[in-house]
Parts: C-alpha cells; sequence; structure tokens
C-alpha cells in the first residue's frame, strides 16, 4: 500500500502514456476513419491527463475543450459530410510501408543518440537562473492568463488574426460555388 | 519519479507515429489526424519542459500550438470537403495532378 501512494504519479503516468500511444497505434492502424477518430479521442484525453500531472491543468482544459469538444467533432462532421461509404473502398489502405519504417528508425535513432549524448557529454539540466513567474501563489489558470495577456499580448493578437484567417479560407473552400452544382 | 525525459519519449513516440501515419495512410482525413498526433507531441515538449524549468511561457506556446492546430483543421477540412466535391475522392494517391 505505501509502495503504491508512493508511485501512484508515476502509475497514472505510465497508464496515460500506454492509452495515448495506443490510440496513436490505433489513429494509424484502423482502416475506418471513424474508428481512427475515436481512437485519437483517447490519444487526447490521456495527453490532457499527462498535462494534469505535469501542473499545467489550464492546459489540460483546453485540450479537452478545443481538442475532444471542437477538432474531434470537425472531424467526425466532416467524416459523416464525406459520407465514406460511398467512396470505393481501397484494396490496400496502406502504402509505402518500407520507408515509413526507415524514416521511424531514423527519427527515433537520431532522437535517442541525441538524448543519450547530451546525457553523457552534455551539462546537466538545472533551473537555477529562471525567473519564477508569479504563478505560486495563484492558481494555473490566472498564471497562464497573466502571463498570456501581459507578456504574449501582440503574438495572442497574431494568432486570433491567424484563426479569422483559417475560418474565412474554410468558408470559402466549403462554399458552393454558384453556377457549378455537382450532378 | 516521472522526469522531463519520460514526458519527452512519450512525445517522441506519438511524432514518431504521426509521420508514419503521414506517410503510409493514403486517407487525406487520416493524415490530418496524423498531423494533430504531431502537434500534440509537441504540446508534450512544451508542457514538460515548462515543468522542468518552473515557469509559465511553455504553456502560454501550448496554448498557441493548440489554436494553431485548430486553424489548420478547419483549413484542412474545409480543404477535403472542396476536394470531394470536385474529385469524388479522399484518397491522396488519387490527387497528383501538381507532381508534375
Amino acid at each position: 500500500m505505501d509502495w503504491l501512494l508512493l508511485h501512484f504519479a508515476a502509475i497514472v503516468f505510465y497508464c496515460l502514456a500506454a492509452v495515448a500511444v495506443a490510440g496513436a497505434i490505433g489513429v494509424i492502424a484502423f482502416r475506418s476513419p471513424v474508428h481512427a477518430a475515436l481512437s485519437l479521442l483517447c490519444t487526447f484525453v490521456a495527453v490532457a491527463g499527462l498535462f494534469v500531472l505535469a501542473h499545467a491543468e489550464f492546459l489540460a482544459a483546453v485540450q479537452i475543450f478545443v481538442y475532444a469538444g471542437g477538432i474531434m467533432v470537425l472531424f467526425l462532421f466532416v467524416i459523416m459530410l464525406v459520407n465514406v461509404r460511398t467512396i470505393p473502398r481501397e484494396p490496400q489502405y496502406l502504402a509505402r510501408l518500407v520507408p515509413a519504417a526507415v524514416i521511424a528508425a531514423l527519427v527515433l535513432a537520431a532522437c535517442l543518440g541525441a538524448g543519450l549524448w547530451a546525457a553523457v557529454h552534455g551539462a546537466p539540466a538545472s533551473a537555477s537562473g529562471l525567473t519564477q513567474i508569479a504563478g505560486q501563489t495563484t492558481g494555473n489558470t490566472e498564471a497562464v492568463g497573466w502571463s498570456l495577456y501581459r507578456d504574449y499580448l501582440l503574438p495572442f493578437e497574431v494568432v486570433s488574426v491567424v484563426l479569422l484567417v483559417a475560418m474565412i479560407g474554410a468558408i470559402v473552400m466549403g462554399r458552393r460555388e454558384p453556377g457549378r452544382e455537382r450532378a | 519519479m516521472i522526469t522531463t525525459t519520460h514526458y519527452l519519449i512519450v512525445s517522441l513516440v506519438l511524432f514518431t507515429l504521426g509521420v508514419v501515419g503521414m506517410v503510409v495512410r493514403r486517407n487525406f482525413i487520416v493524415v490530418l489526424m496524423c498531423v494533430e498526433l504531431i502537434l500534440n507531441a509537441a504540446n508534450i515538449n512544451f508542457i514538460a519542459f515548462s515543468r522542468q524549468l518552473g515557469g509559465l511561457t511553455g504553456q502560454v506556446f501550448a496554448v498557441f500550438v493548440i489554436t494553431i492546430a485548430a486553424a489548420e483543421a478547419a483549413i484542412g477540412l474545409g480543404i477535403i470537403v472542396a476536394l470531394m466535391r470536385l474529385k469524388q475522392t479522399v484518397n491522396l494517391d488519387r490527387v497528383s495532378e501538381m507532381e508534375g
């Protein structure tokens, strides 16, 4: 029991990480886009749990709201709109497995190699010399909001413009052009 | 004890799976999902380093990444709807006019 309490965070972390990775594998492996979308939903929720473990509660809430609530619904809506059943089933839904395996092996080897090299040769990571933002006494949401609207106001405004442009672009692309109705 | 390295390994695995999915799958919708996976992996990195360094900058940038992901999903799904109307397919191997 003591062991369980001592390692509770680690156990939760490993469970969430396993769910996230399994969901990601499901996205690739499921043939049906609907199943892939639901598998992706598992990954999003697990990643939100990882954010909670890392004391980023606001980000976890945003992850659930935006990804699970917004983007997933958008995906499922488009899958419904596209109506997968009318598309002829491909006999083979995976392609280029060998280059993909090579890319995966290279990325994993490069990142793990760089990490190992840094662990052996590099200086130990330390948090010294970094300023503590006012977030120790307040909640995470308040601290993030404070940082977002005070230190990063200009990027915040730029990102809102990006969202506006994306919205207009999506509307323009999704609009049915007059005089060119689908037969 | 969960260290930053644990988070980075999870992020690395998610990123690699996303890249592999982008290469392997032919369905445009699933390829977009793989892009979301990659952006999620980036977010995990931001959060992990934000936790290690004790600041909030990583979390703020993760908010920006989520915003960009939402914009990208909207644009991508708009392209899918337009593509479906034009060519009645979401198979990326069937859409190769720009290969030259």
